[in-house]
C-alpha cells in the first residue's frame, strides 16, 4: 500500500485576531485568522465567557458576511422616486454635509421634527447619547417590537430577566424549563447550557406550540396553546400554594409579600404599598409584632401579618396572592381546555417543580451575609430554574405572561439561589435604580436626560403639558404607559399619521422597516412613499445606515453606508447590553480586524463627525472642534459619570476595573486580552446578589451601583396599581376615557391572565400563525450569506398533521392564508411535532426582488414570504375613530404572535403572494460561482 | 480495486449524540469554513446567489420526524458525514486507488492528485457520505480533519476535527475506538453507541448516541400515583393557607 505523504502541519495562518462576532445578537469570541490580511478562517475564541471556544453556523460564516456582494459600497443620495432603487453615489462630504443641513434647523427649532430609532443596535447607550445631545425625545432602538415584555416584566419584579439580565445555574440545576424561546437568543450559551444538563441527566421541560430545536432534545415537550403560558404558568402557582409547595422563608425576607397594602378603600392611596417616612416599605416584625422598614437590621418579617390602623385594615401582600391564586380561576381542570394541556399534565409537571425544588434541594458550604446583618452558614439552593423570551413575550397579555413566569420563580425561592436562576451584573437592578423616560424638549438644546427608562406612576408619563404623548411612539402614554423599549414598530405608521404630530426626518440605523421588521409591510411601503397633495413626502426626508442593500435602503434618500462587523469598532458595554456572566462581569470590543475596501465607515464613527458639525455638547470640545475622532476615541475617551466610562477594563494605569481614570492604551489592552475583559465576583458574594452585603459592596467597587441597593422582589408591582388608581380617578394627571376600563382591567399589580385575541373571530380565524427564527440564519440582519442560505433558502409553512388532512394538503400544495388584515399564498410542508392547532414558518427568509444582491429568481424570493402581510399595526376599527395599537396595552410591545388566521387550499403558484415588484439594487448580484481560498 | 489495510493502529472517529444535537448546523459550517480553506480543493458553491444555490458540504445535518406508538410525534436531528469504515467499500471501488484508508489511523481520504472524478466511490458509499465538486471535479469527503488533529501550529487542545471543535451542545465527540479507555470507547458503551444501517456489513468507525426516552413524564402519574403526596392540599382557602404559613415559619 503506497499511502500519500501528508503534510499534517499546515500553516493555519499568518495571525490570528481576536474579536467579538455580530452574526446574531450572542456577542461570542471568534478567533479571526488571517492569511495575507485577508480572513482565512474564523473559529470561537476558547478563553471568551460567553461562547467559550464554540461557534454557531452563523458565527462560522462570518467569512462570507464580510466579503457578501450585498454590501453597499459608498454614501447614496436618491435620484428616483422612493421606493425606485435609484441611487448616485455621493462622497461622505457630500453626504455629511446634506445630513447636517437637514438637522441643524430641526435642532434650532423643533428637535423632536427627527426620528432617531436605531434598530438592531448594540451601542444604545452610545446612539441614545448622541439623540440625547440633538435634543429628540424620539429615541429608541428594537426592544418594542422584540422582548420588551420579559425585560420590562423581569426589571419590575426581580430586577431583571433572562438572556442579557441573568442565566440558568447550569451547573447546579436540576430541572430546567423553557418556554417560547426564539432559537437564537443567547443561542451559544443556551445550547452548551443543554450539554451540561443533559451530561447529568437533568430534566429539560419545553413549552412551546413547535417542538424544534431545544424542544426537540427537551425530555418532556409540552404543545400549549400560543398566548395561554401565563394561564398555565397561574396554575402551576395555584398548584404549588395550595401545596404549599412555596419557600416562605425566601417569601418573607427577600421579596414583597410581607409589605403592608393600604386596605382603605375610599384612601386615594388604596392598593398601594405603606410606607415609612423614608418611603421604605413597611413589614411587621415577627418579633416586635410592630410596624417597620422591611431593611431594618435584625427584622425578621411577618408574612401573613394584618395591621389595622384609623379603622382600617391593611394586610400584607401574601394575603392577597392567596386570595388570588388559591381560586378555582387557576384549577388545572379550569384551565385544561384553554391552554390544550390535560390537568392531569399540569399537576404532574407541578409535582416535578416542587419535588426537585423540595426535595432535592442543595446546600454550598459558603457563608454570606445578608442587608439586614445575619450571617447565614450556608447558600440554600432550590435547583429549578426556567429560560424564557420572546415566544410569551410578543401577545397582548406578554408583560402579564412574563411577570407570571417571575412570580413562579420566586415563589419557589429560586430565583439568585444556587441550581436556580442567577443575575449576571450589572443585574440585578430594580426599576427604581434605573433612569426614568425624558421627554422635555428645547429648542437647539439637549433632551433633559435619558430617553428610555421605568415609569413608576402617571407623574413619569411622557406627556406634554396639554397632556397629548411626548414622543411620535407614543412611548410611555396612557395607552401603554411602562413601554421602557419604546415603540419603534408605531413610529412610521404615527409619523405617515401625523399622529401625534408629524415629523421632518427619519433617521435609522439597521432596522429593515420596509420588510421584516413592520407589521403591515405593504402599507408600510405606502407610507413611506405617500405624498401629500403638494406633491411632497408624508415623511419628509429618511436617512437610513445600513451595511448591506436591504430592502429599506430604497426608502431612503439618503444612505450612510455601514461596516462590516469585522472592520469597526464596538464596544459590547456595562452601560449597554453586557455579556457578563452570573460569576462575573464582562464587556468586550470590536476592533477593525480588516481595512474596509470600500467607501464606507462605521455608523457610530459617523455620528461623531454630525455630531461635531452639528455642535452637538456632548461631541464638541470647548473650542468647538471635534470631540471625537472616530467611535474608537469615544470609546476610550468618553466618560460618563467620574470613573466610569463605556468599557469597565483596564482603566487608569491599566490594572483598575470599573472605576478609573481614561487610559489611553485601553483598546491595546483589550486586543492583548482576546477583546474582552472579566472581572468575577468574590466566592461568597456571587448568590444572593440583591441581598448580599459583599455583592453589593463589590458592585459599588465596580461602579455598577454608587451605593449598596439592597431590595424586596416585587410580587406585587406598585406602579401598576398607581396607574389603576387613576383610572379610577383619583390624581390630577387623569388617563382619557376611553382608556380607563382597560387600564384597570390589564394594569393588575399581580399577575393575570386575560385573552390577548378577543377581538378576532373565533370562528372565522380559528388557528394561530407564527413564525421563529432559525438557529442557522438570522434573518436580515445579515447578507443572505451564500453558505447560510443553503440550508434556509425558502421558508414553507408547517401545517399539523390534523389540517394537512382536514384541508386535504400535500407537501408542496399551496394555500391562502387570510388574517382580518389581509391575505398570503404560499406552500405547506407538514409537520407533526406541532400544535394541532397552530402553523409557523421561519420569519423573514423570504426577500424582495432587488435586494440582498441576490438573482430574482432566488427561491427567498420566489417561494419565500413574510408572515408580516397578515399583521397589522393597529387593531380592526372599532368603530369609535380611535387608532387601536396591535400591542400589549402595558408595554406597548408589538403583538406578533396573536396573529389568527384560516386556511383554504388553492392551486399551485409560481410564486409566493403577495409578489412585490423588484428594487433596482444598488449593487447588482452576486457571483455565480464561489470557490474560496485565500492561501495559495 | 484498491486495497484497505488489513488492520490500522488506531481507529479514529467520531461519536454524535442524538440525544443532545439540537440541528443547529454549526459542524456543518465550521467544517464547511476549515476544509474550504485547507485540505485540497476549496468546497465551491455553484449558483451562489440564484435560484438553485448548490454547494459542496463534507457534513450535513438532516431532520426527520418519528411518531412513536404512543405520545406525541418526536424531531430527531441527525448530522451525517463519512463514517471512516473498517470495510469502506468506497475505497476498494476505486480504480486509481485516489481513495484510502489510512493504516495508522483508519481515516478515509481521496488523494486529489489521483481522482479522476469518476464518482463510482460516492455509488458504493451506502450512506451518501461523499459530495463531487462541481468546480474542481473532484470527490470530496470528510478529512477527520486529518490537517487540524496532527497539527503543530495549533495549540494541543484543538488539535481536534473543527465539527468537534465547534459543536455548541457537545454532541460531538473525536476519539481513538480503538482504546477501551477513550472518551469515545466509553461514551460508546455507557449510551449504547450504534453503528448506522450495520446491515451493509461496512463497520463504521464512528457511533451515533440514540436519544433517549422522551415524554415520561406525565406517564409517569398515569400509571401510579405515587407522586400525589407531592400536591396533597395544606388548605382550601385563603384563612387556612395563612395558618399554615404561620405555623410553618414559626418552626424556622
Amino acid at each position: 500500500m503506497n499511502q500519500p505523504k501528508l503534510d499534517l502541519s499546515p500553516k493555519v495562518s499568518d495571525e490570528v485576531r481576536k474579536t467579538t462576532c455580530y452574526m446574531c445578537a450572542c456577542r461570542c469570541g471568534i478567533n479571526v485568522h488571517l492569511k495575507d490580511g485577508k480572513v482565512a478562517y474564523i473559529e470561537g475564541n476558547k478563553d471568551h465567557p460567553v461562547n467559550k471556544g464554540v461557534l454557531c453556523a452563523k458565527g462560522s460564516a462570518g467569512i462570507m458576511q464580510v466579503n457578501a456582494p450585498s454590501r453597499l459600497r459608498a454614501p447614496l443620495k436618491r435620484i428616483g422616486p422612493r421606493g425606485s432603487g435609484k441611487f448616485q453615489e455621493i462622497s461622505w462630504e457630500e453626504a455629511l454635509n446634506l445630513a447636517a443641513q437637514r438637522l441643524e434647523p430641526i435642532r434650532k427649532n423643533d428637535p423632536s421634527k427627527l426620528a432617531f430609532f436605531t434598530g438592531r443596535d448594540q451601542s444604545q447607550s452610545f446612539t441614545s447619547f448622541w439623540a440625547q445631545n440633538f435634543g429628540t425625545p424620539n429615541y429608541a432602538a428594537h426592544g418594542g417590537f422584540c422582548s420588551v415584555n420579559m425585560a420590562a416584566a423581569g426589571i419590575y419584579t426581580m430586577g431583571g430577566a433572562f438572556w442579557e439580565f441573568g442565566q440558568p445555574d447550569w451547573d447546579h440545576t436540576k430541572l430546567f424549563m423553557l418556554f417560547g424561546v426564539a432559537e437564537d437568543h443567547d443561542s451559544n450559551p443556551i445550547k452548551m447550557g443543554i450539554s451540561k444538563l443533559k451530561a447529568r441527566g437533568a430534566r429539560i421541560i419545553g413549552v412551546n406550540p413547535i417542538r424544534t430545536g431545544y424542544n426537540a432534545v427537551a425530555d418532556d415537550w409540552v404543545g400549549i396553546t400560543p398566548g395561554t403560558d401565563g394561564l398555565f404558568i397561574l396554575s402551576l402557582i395555584h398548584c404549588l400554594m395550595k401545596a404549599g409547595k412555596i419557600d416562605i422563608n425566601y417569601l418573607a425576607r427577600y421579596t414583597n409579600a410581607s409589605c403592608l397594602v393600604n386596605g382603605d378603600e375610599k384612601s386615594s392611596e388604596f392598593g398601594l404599598l405603606l410606607r415609612d417616612i423614608n418611603g421604605k416599605e413597611l413589614v411587621i416584625d415577627r418579633a416586635s409584632g410592630k410596624p417597620v422598614p422591611f431593611d431594618k437590621k435584625g427584622v425578621k418579617p411577618d408574612l401573613t401579618a394584618t395591621h389595622r390602623a384609623a379603622g382600617v385594615t391593611n394586610r400584607t401582600v401574601m394575603h392577597y396572592m392567596a386570595d388570588r391564586y388559591l381560586s378555582d380561576t387557576y384549577a388545572p381542570e379550569a384551565v385544561e381546555k384553554r391552554t390544550g394541556i390535560s390537568a392531569k399534565r399540569i399537576r404532574s409537571i407541578a409535582t416535578e417543580i416542587a419535588r426537585v425544588a423540595f426535595d432535592e434541594a442543595i446546600e454550598i458550604d459558603v457563608e454570606w451575609t445578608d442587608f439586614r446583618g445575619e450571617t447565614h452558614q450556608k447558600m440554600q439552593g432550590r435547583p429549578v430554574s426556567f429560560h424564557s423570551m420572546r415566544g410569551i413575550s410578543a401577545h397582548a397579555n406578554g408583560f402579564q405572561t412574563c411577570r407570571a413566569l417571575h412570580v413562579l420563580q420566586i415563589i419557589l425561592g429560586t430565583v439568585e439561589v444556587p441550581g436556580g436562576f442567577r443575575f449576571k451584573p450589572p443585574y440585578p437592578k430594580p426599576a427604581t435604580a434605573h433612569p426614568k423616560p425624558h421627554c422635555k424638549v428645547t429648542p437647539g438644546a439637549p433632551l433633559d436626560g435619558p430617553h428610555l427608562g421605568f415609569v413608576h406612576g402617571p407623574d413619569d408619563l411622557a406627556l406634554r403639558d396639554d397632556g397629548t404623548p411626548a414622543r411620535i411612539d407614543k412611548a410611555f402614554t396612557w395607552e401603554n404607559p411602562m413601554s421602557s423599549h419604546g415603540l419603534m414598530h408605531m413610529v412610521i405608521s404615527n409619523a405617515h399619521a401625523g399622529d401625534p404630530y408629524k415629523i421632518d426626518t427619519l433617521f435609522m440605523y439597521m432596522a429593515n422597516m420596509s420588510w421584516n421588521s413592520s407589521m403591515n409591510t405593504r402599507g408600510v411601503m405606502d407610507m413611506l412613499t405617500d405624498k401629500d397633495e403638494n406633491g411632497n413626502y408624508v415623511i419628509p426626508y429618511i436617512i437610513y445606515s445600513d451595511a448591506y442593500s436591504s430592502e429599506m435602503v430604497a426608502y431612503a434618500d439618503l444612505i450612510l453606508p455601514d461596516t462590516t462587523y469585522l472592520e469597526r469598532h464596538d464596544c459590547i458595554s456595562l452601560l449597554d447590553r453586557p455579556i457578563s456572566e452570573a460569576d462575573a462581569a464582562a464587556d468586550a470590543i470590536r476592533w477593525p480586524v480588516i481595512e474596509p475596501d470600500r467607501d464606507v465607515r462605521g455608523f457610530q464613527s459617523v455620528l461623531c463627525e454630525l455630531g461635531a458639525k452639528l455642535n452637538l455638547p456632548g461631541f464638541v470640545n470647548g473650542d468647538g472642534s471635534q470631540k471625537y475622532a472616530d467611535y474608537g476615541d469615544y470609546i476610550v475617551n468618553h466618560i460618563r459619570k467620574p470613573g466610569i466610562g463605556p468599557l469597565a477594563g483596564f482603566r487608569g494605569d491599566g490594572t483598575q476595573s470599573g472605576r478609573g481614570d481614561v487610559n489611553p492604551n485601553q483598546l491595546d489592552k483589550y486586543i492583548e486580552n482576546g477583546g474582552f475583559f472579566v472581572e468575577h465576583i468574590p466566592v461568597g458574594a456571587n448568590y444572593f446578589k440583591p441581598w448580599n452585603i459583599d455583592y453589593q459592596n463589590w458592585a459599588v467597587s465596580m461602579g455598577l451601583y454608587d451605593s449598596p441597593q439592597p431590595y424586596l422582589f416585587s410580587l406585587y408591582v406598585e406602579p401598576m396599581r398607581k396607574f389603576q388608581l387613576a383610572a379610577e380617578g383619583h390624581g390630577n394627571r387623569q388617563p382619557p376615557d376611553h382608556l380607563r376600563e382597560r387600564i384597570k382591567a390589564t394594569l393588575d399589580p399581580l399577575p393575570i391572565w386575560y385573552d390577548p385575541t378577543p377581538k378576532n373571530n373565533a370562528d372565522d380565524f380559528p388557528i394561530t400563525a407564527l413564525t421563529q427564527r432559525p438557529m442557522a440564519m438570522y434573518h436580515s440582519w445579515g447578507s443572505q450569506n451564500a453558505w447560510l442560505r443553503q440550508i434556509h433558502g425558502f421558508n414553507p409553512l408547517y401545517l399539523p398533521t390534523k389540517l394537512m388532512n382536514h384541508n386535504k394538503l400535500t407537501d408542496g400544495d399551496w394555500v391562502k392564508v387570510t388574517s382580518p388584515h389581509g391575505e398570503i399564498t404560499v406552500p405547506v410542508m407538514e409537520m407533526s411535532a406541532l400544535n394541532e392547532n397552530t402553523i409557523w414558518t421561519w420569519n423573514a427568509i423570504g426577500k424582495r426582488k432587488g435586494a440582498w444582491a441576490l438573482e430574482d429568481n432566488a427561491p427567498e424570493s420566489t417561494k419565500g414570504f413574510l408572515l408580516n402581510h397578515l399583521i397589522h399595526e393597529l387593531l380592526p376599527p372599532k368603530g369609535d375613530g380611535l387608532r387601536w395599537a396591535n400591542s400589549d396595552p402595558i408595554t406597548g410591545q408589538a403583538a406578533w404572535f396573536d396573529l389568527k388566521v384560516r386556511l383554504e387550499k388553492v392551486h399551485t403558484l409560481d410564486e409566493s403572494q403577495p409578489a412585490m415588484p423588484a428594487i433596482r439594487s444598488p449593487v447588482g448580484v452576486g457571483p455565480k460561482t464561489l470557490s474560496w481560498k485565500i492561501g495559495k | 480495486m484498491t486495497q484497505l489495510p488489513q488492520t490500522t493502529t488506531k481507529k479514529l472517529g467520531l461519536v454524535i449524540d442524538l440525544d443532545t444535537c439540537v440541528g443547529c448546523h454549526a459542524c456543518v459550517i465550521s467544517c464547511k469554513g476549515w476544509n474550504t480553506e485547507n485540505y485540497g480543493a476549496p468546497l465551491s458553491d455553484t449558483d451562489a446567489y440564484g435560484s438553485d444555490p448548490s454547494g459542496t458540504f463534507l457534513n450535513r445535518v438532516h431532520s426527520y420526524e418519528v411518531q412513536p406508538d404512543q405520545g406525541p410525534a418526536q424531531l430527531i436531528h441527525f448530522p451525517k458525514s463519512c463514517l471512516h469504515c473498517e470495510d469502506a467499500p468506497c475505497v476498494t471501488v476505486c480504480p486509481t486507488g485516489a481513495s484510502y484508508k489510512r493504516s495508522e489511523d483508519g481515516i478515509v481520504l481521496v488523494n486529489e492528485n489521483d481522482c479522476i472524478g469518476c464518482g463510482l466511490c460516492a455509488w458504493a458509499c451506502p450512506y451518501g457520505a461523499r459530495e463531487m465538486d462541481a468546480v474542481e471535479k473532484v470527490m470530496k469527503k470528510c478529512t477527520l480533519c486529518v490537517d487540524r488533529i496532527y497539527n503543530e501550529n495549533l495549540p494541543e487542545e484543538d488539535r481536534e476535527p473543527a465539527c468537534v471543535r465547534t459543536c455548541p451542545s457537545n454532541a460531538r465527540h473525536f476519539g481513538d475506538f480503538s482504546d477501551p479507555e477513550s472518551n469515545v470507547s466509553r461514551l460508546t458503551a455507557e449510551r449504547g453507541g450504534m453503528d448506522l444501517m450495520p446491515e451493509q456489513n461496512t463497520k463504521p468507525v464512528n457511533k451515533y448516541l440514540p436519544p433517549r426516552p422522551k415524554d415520561t413524564l406525565s406517564k409517569t402519574s398515569d400509571d401510579i400515583d405515587v407522586l400525589a403526596p407531592y400536591l396533597e392540599p395544606i388548605a382550601q382557602e385563603t384563612s387556612g393557607f395563612l395558618g399554615w404559613i404561620d405555623r410553618t415559619l414559626e418552626k424556622i
